[in-house]
């Protein structure tokens, strides 16, 4: 294990303080959160640490009651989908939304359509489509032309995840990404997330699995009960205190201080 | 990339594509749709074969009176108010919901442009404009109570379903029949297109369909994209020119009963179906908002996400409809050459739904083509007007009608699970 170095560069996406609560239920608690370029920063937590909640903050879902959200070291207001699209933040959801009776170049422009006066441009939209897949180095696609109903989950996973870099967006939050694949289709996503990473996007990847973590993260930030209890390079943990942290909100030095961690229910 | 031999059972695509790039090989286009066809996607299949066994068993049944020009001709023409209506339907079933008062709504429509031309004494284009709007108006409103009040499709068009014929009632009022005399109007469904005139129409509609087709293979030819191959698009060119050359010739015929007088031509009627077919077909396939229609009805919180305006489609698409079936209503007045309380009611919503699921249009929504509306009027206008034909008793009718529909709609749902079953 190496001794922890100072992060080079800034962060793409900084979460300071950030607070969000639904009716007298606070779900997120001071949360700050470092995004870097070209890193995969992996975010654990148990079911209700605020996953979920915190990624649809920073999505636009469920705009934050305080804090600060910083984008490109600038402080950014995120009041709705549209704003977070804009500012180039993708988020792939764990059931994905793709349209079934679509084929794969349509999901990955739809909303979005290219055209010529009112003509839909299906021909640029083929090759765009068919780029960004050779640039992610997807090999399990046989055709751009297919139905998405005729894909296995690893593929949707992939054609999901394409749709985000398709728009050049800078930051790709990756729900649970790999939490309904196999062994092979594990291996596939896990490799495109680290391509992500490589190609120079900010990546959030929000796992329970471990080992998946920490195979692709260069990073990781652990919630527990609404609180971060550590952002860290992945190189100064391992894993018996990621899941500490995850279960008890401390390991050792890291964490959440003892009179906070007990005082939260 | 370890383990990536292991995952490419699903077929050694190699990397950039070049499958994709490539034109396919008669062989495979053809492997391609018995996959699909097997797959459960049974597109225009169950159609066309039910024009040709219908065609064939009516045939055998009446052979003086069926296949004769005359009730060729009449059979388009009964094909067209259902094949409108069916039309509109389409856009319906896209979105996985249902118009139960369609058919109602055609009525309504229909009595508003008779009232117009009988009381006002309007001119024909006012009065058909008029009962074009009335029915956007009703569209407008049928989708404002689906979309942005949020009530089920089926429980709206349901108790519109009841409202509008009293609707129907009150525009007519005491008479219970007002006739439509205007020349222009019942020229529609009365009236012929000079020979010429119908030849120079088919050769236009040939030459347009190749030119299209054409023009795609090149661009697709150009940019290097997926393609069917050269002698796949000239069979799809040859098998419209032969349809369009055949239906023409049997229309240019004298078919007068009589030699005294003469009956020869397209009734415009058909001309007018072509139009809205190409027209719709252009707006569902060729441009956003058809694709978004087609995402609400795959998955509407995909198109939701995707920032589509889920609202905006949904009452657009009951806009579409209505007025759809405000030109349906026209036509069958024309037919009629009158409108009665009892216009658009009866088994006029069932044969229209009917005719797009037969066409291959799902109930289920995110499947569908509006040719499937003409393909399925047909097979629905075969039955009804062969076993007029035949002179079955109207029991019988009902029953077998009714059955066809139960048919048609067990095929879509056994066509859906298969689809599921096999990843199609």
């Amino acid at each position: 294990m190496s001794v922890p170095q100072p992060e080079d560069g800034t962060p793409i996406l900084e979460l300071r303080g950030v607070d969000k609560s639904f009716g007298a239920i606070q779900v997120l608690h001071g949360v700050d959160l470092k995004v870097y370029p070209g890193k995969v920063t992996a975010l654990v937590g148990d079911n209700g640490a605020g996953k979920s909640t915190l990624i649809k903050s920073i999505a636009g879902i469920h705009p934050i009651d305080g804090g600060q959200i910083l984008f490109d070291g600038k402080p950014v207001d995120i009041s709705g989908p549209r704003d977070s699209a804009a500012l180039g933040i993708e988020v792939v959801y764990q059931d994905l939304a793709l349209a079934d009776n679509l084929d794969v170049v349509q999901n990955m422009f739809l909303g979005r359509e290219r055209k010529r006066g009112i003509l839909l441009d299906e021909a640029s939209m083929e090759q765009a489509a068919r780029d960004t897949l050779a640039k992610l180095s997807v090999r399990t696609l046989k055709s751009v032309r297919q139905l998405v109903s005729s894909l296995s989950g690893g593929q949707r996973q992939t054609v999901a995840i394409a749709k985000a870099v398709l728009w050049e967006s800078k930051v790709v939050i990756l729900d649970e990404p790999t939490a309904a694949l196999g062994v092979a289709q594990t291996r596939q996503v896990l490799d495109l997330v680290r391509r992500l990473a490589d190609t120079g996007h900010a990546v959030v990847f929000i796992s329970h699995n471990m080992v998946d973590v920490f195979e692709v993260a260069d990073r990781v930030a652990a919630l527990y009960l609404g609180r971060v209890a550590a952002d860290v390079p992945i190189s100064t943990v391992d894993r018996p205190q990621v899941i500490e942290l995850i279960t008890a909100g401390r390991s050792g030095d890291l964490g959440i201080a003892p009179a906070v961690a007990e005082g939260v229910i | 990339m370890t383990g990536s031999t292991t995952v490419q059972q699903g077929g050694n695509a190699p990397a950039g594509f070049e499958n994709d790039r490539s034109e396919d090989s008669v062989a495979g286009v053809v492997r391609g749709y018995v996959n699909k066809i097997k797959g459960g996607d049974l597109g225009a299949l169950p159609a066309v074969l039910g024009i040709v066994a219908l065609t064939i068993f009516f045939f055998a049944l009446r052979p003086e009176t069926f296949l004769k020009p005359i009730n060729i001709a009449n059979l388009l023409v009964q094909a067209a108010p259902i094949t409108l209506l069916a039309m509109g339907l389409v856009f319906i079933l896209l979105l996985g919901d249902i118009d139960l008062s369609a058919g109602v709504v055609s009525g309504v429509c229909a009595a508003v442009m008779a009232q117009l031309l009988a009381e006002q004494g309007a001119p024909w284009y006012v009065a058909v404009l008029g009962a074009i709007v009335a029915g956007a108006l009703i569209g407008l409103f049928t989708g404002i109570l689906v979309g942005l009040v949020g009530i089920p499709s089926f429980v709206v068009t349901l108790a519109l379903f009841l409202g509008f014929q009293g609707v129907t009632l009150w525009i007519i009022g005491q008479g219970g029949t007002v006739s439509v005399r205007d020349p222009v109007v019942r020229a529609l469904t009365n009236d012929f297109m000079p020979v010429g005139l119908g030849w120079a129409l088919a050769v236009a509609v040939i030459v347009l369909y190749a030119a299209l087709q054409l023009n795609r293979w090149r661009v697709q030819k150009a940019r290097g994209l997926a393609r069917a191959p050269l002698a796949i698009v000239a069979a799809r060119i040859a098998v419209i020119a032969v349809v369009v050359i055949g239906v023409t010739a049997i229309l240019s015929v004298d078919r007068a009963l009589s030699a005294a007088i003469e009956l020869k031509g397209i009734p415009y009627a058909v001309p007018l179906v072509i139009l809205l077919l190409l027209v719709l077909t252009f707006v569902l396939g060729r441009t956003s908002f058809g694709r978004h229609v087609y995402a609400v009805g795959g998955n509407a919180e995909a198109a939701r996400r995707a920032g589509i305006n889920v609202t905006r489609i949904r009452v657009l698409v009951f806009v579409i409809s209505s007025s759809m079936a405000a030109i349906s209503g026209i036509v069958a007045a024309a037919r009629l050459s009158s409108v009665t309380a009892a216009s658009g009611g009866g088994n006029t919503l069932l044969y229209a739904v009917g005719a797009a699921v037969i066409g291959g249009t799902s109930l289920f929504g995110g499947r569908g083509r509006v040719r499937d509306a003409v393909l399925g009027g047909l097979v629905v206008a075969i039955i009804a007007n062969g076993l007029g034909l035949l002179g079955v008793e109207a029991y019988l009718n009902f029953i077998i009608t009714g059955g066809v529909l139960l048919l048609a709609a067990s095929v879509d749902a056994l066509a859906r699970r298969r689809a599921a079953a096999t990843g199609h």
